[in-house]
């Protein structure tokens, strides 16, 4: 066998969630919450390469590149309720943006 | 030939140490980081060595397109949108050991030791890929047949989905400016020069308030 096996990949894509689900969960700015989503999303896509070199199967990297352009949409839908909530001068912080709070 | 095949493996293994620590390194320079500029590079590097990683795993397309789509494209526009609201000011760290950071820290602990239980209970014993892969694995001919053949409707919807999270963020921003454009002009109509004039008052009023 040529280089480590799955199981460490599924180690690094487990600490790579963890990190961003850390991240989404413990910073207020609303870029750095994006930042971390992409973290997670990645970790779930390493995970993915990982098993689909295991399992010798193409249906893992084709799922990583479905992941990917989603990613890509969140994004943009992201980075516009960004801009414009910078726009109406409101502050960029996630625990002081609670007016749909019910 | 054992020889050339060890040294293979070894320096196979030094490159994945060293693209896994990187990995690891940036994400938790991401969320520490105080300012989101010097995260969103951390993130391109954790971006760069995932790809390292896709590599090893003959995962060549995937770890083109990480790079090209990530790399290039998301994390351009993330600079952008970062360079265009400006040095914010950033609400420090937390002080200490609140309740929510607490809860925070234990509730990103407990989704971590979910996965590697479930994964150890699932599939411990059977995680090694010890059979070689064929050269077709994972180059861009490949995946293209795959996507064309066995997943196509993936490929349709993944672009409708591009489709709509584009229209998505061009009716976002219209409405922000038509918003910026009736909170503006009521007040003072003589004196709005330029699109950008509301935005350059913005920290005053914010320090004002």
């Amino acid at each position: 066998m040529l280089g480590p096996g799955v199981a460490w990949y599924l180690g690094v894509a487990a600490f790579l969630f963890g990190i961003g689900a850390l991240g989404v969960l413990l910073r207020r700015n609303v870029l750095i919450v994006l930042l971390s989503l992409e973290i997670m999303l990645n970790g779930a896509n390493l995970a993915l390469i990982g098993f689909s070199r295991h399992a010798h199967n193409g249906a893992g990297q084709i799922f990583a590149l479905a992941v990917m352009a989603v990613a890509a949409a969140e994004v943009c839908v992201g980075l516009g309720l960004v801009v414009a909530i910078h726009r109406r001068n409101l502050d960029l912080d996630v625990d002081k943006l609670s007016e749909l709070r019910g | 030939m054992l020889v050339a095949a060890s040294a293979g493996n070894v320096l196979v293994w030094i490159v994945w140490i060293g693209a896994a620590f990187a990995c690891l390194a940036s994400a938790v320079g991401v969320v520490t980081f105080g300012n989101p500029f010097y995260s969103a590079l951390a993130l391109i590097g954790n971006l760069g060595s995932l790809a390292v990683l896709y590599l090893l795993v003959s995962a060549e397309f995937v770890a083109a397109a990480q790079v090209m789509v990530y790399a290039g494209a998301v994390m351009v526009m993330f600079l952008f949108v970062i360079a265009y609201i400006g040095p914010r000011q950033e609400t420090p760290w937390a002080g200490g050991p609140s309740w929510p950071t607490l809860g925070a820290v234990l509730a990103a602990a407990a989704i971590f030791l979910e996965i590697i239980v479930v994964v150890a209970l699932k599939a411990g014993g059977k995680l090694s890929h010890s059979e070689h892969v064929n050269a077709t694995f994972g180059s861009p001919g490949w995946v293209g047949r795959l996507f064309l053949t066995d997943h196509l409707l993936a490929f349709e919807i993944t672009s409708i989905v591009l489709l709509v999270a584009a229209v998505g963020g061009v009716i976002l921003g219209a409405h922000a400016h038509r918003l910026e454009a009736s909170a503006a002009k009521p007040p003072t109509p003589g004196r709005r020069p330029a699109p950008s004039a509301p935005r350059r008052e913005q920290p005053t009023e914010e320090a004002s308030a």
